[in-house]
């Protein structure tokens, strides 16, 4: 294929679908870049709703950005984002199915003493660091 | 008439086929780094020791490798762009820097992981050491994937050919990202 074809030919694919806007992609990296910032400096505050907020609260907004700005699934066809989001069901059925047995420490006629012990040596270290 | 190949002129389904490929690989990938970060966040919930490993691992590192890939990401997008405005050398500048920005991640992690090994954090030393080296190395190998597939596409997107893949192997790297951005918080934030 000669180079000329080849640009034929993008151009040719790229008229097939809706096109896509190129927006200021400097400005959504700043955000992206004060947005890590943040992540790093709020759990620094030792308050563990602050920490939740910035460190997983911000991990999403972040991805939702990359995956709007740079990847463009907002005008991707729908059924992407069907497909997206049908992977991300599975992940939650995966965890809502397995969570309750991984979770537990103990249930009926089961245990698990290695966590139980290392759980009692973590919660020993607490009290020995915060003297209580 | 040239014999193209099909994922660069078929659009049946409202795409081309070869972005619709990228898609299912990403939405597969999902699946894989899903059940593996899903398994950790089980573990870290249900195990309060966690914390008292994860309290080893270096957060500046951490957040370093998050600014080279947020950056990556950027020079990638910006390779689209100019794939999309027929500037071939222009978009092969962009995955070369893009590709410079995987290195660069690859040897933080590098110089992190042997750092963590010498002091006595290995895979086997604990169940968080297992899933931290099994989600950031599985994520690494990612990383040298795109950096290896991006250099292909680069030297060819120089010469002014398959321009369309300048997007394809972008919207693979900007998911390679994404999987960081939960990483990140995952194994370095959560203490």
């Amino acid at each position: 294929m000669t180079s000329q074809q080849a640009h034929d030919s993008h151009l040719e694919t790229a008229a097939a679908e809706p096109h896509v806007h190129h927006g200021n992609y400097v400005r959504i990296w700043v955000i992206l870049v004060v947005l890590l910032v943040a992540s790093v400096l709020g759990p620094m505050l030792g308050h563990p709703i602050v920490t939740l907020v910035t460190a997983f609260g911000i991990a999403i907004v972040k991805a939702y950005l990359v995956a709007k700005n740079f990847m463009h699934i907002n005008v991707a066809p729908r059924f992407v984002g069907y497909l997206v989001a049908t992977c991300l069901l599975f992940m939650l059925l995966f965890f809502a199915g397995t969570a309750p047995d991984v979770m537990r420490l103990e249930g009926t006629r089961w245990e698990k003493p290695g966590w139980i012990e290392a759980n009692r040596s973590h919660e020993a270290g607490s009290r020995a660091a915060t003297g209580h | 008439m040239s014999a193209r190949p099909i994922a660069t002129t078929r659009s049946a389904a409202g795409m081309p086929t070869g972005r619709l490929a990228v898609w299912w690989v990403i939405a597969s990938e999902i699946v894989i780094f899903g059940g593996l970060l899903g398994s950790y966040v089980m573990f870290r919930l249900g195990h309060d020791a966690f914390a008292d490993q994860a309290a080893h691992t270096n957060t500046w590192i951490g957040a370093f490798n998050t600014f080279v890939l947020l950056t990556s990401s950027l020079f990638a997008v910006l390779g689209h762009k100019a794939a999309d405005a027929g500037d071939g050398r222009r978009a092969a500048r962009m995955l070369y820097l893009t590709a410079a920005g995987g290195m660069i991640f690859l040897t933080a992690k590098a110089f992190e992981w042997t750092t963590e090994i010498q002091h006595g954090f290995t895979i086997s030393a604990h169940t968080f050491w297992s899933f931290y080296y099994t989600a950031a190395g599985l994520h690494a190998l990612h990383v040298v994937a795109g950096i290896v597939i991006m250099l292909i596409v680069a030297a060819q997107a120089r010469k002014n050919l398959e321009l369309q893949r300048v997007e394809l192997i972008g919207l693979y790297w900007h998911f390679v990202d994404v999987v960081w951005i939960f990483l990140f918080p995952l194994l370095y934030i959560a203490k």
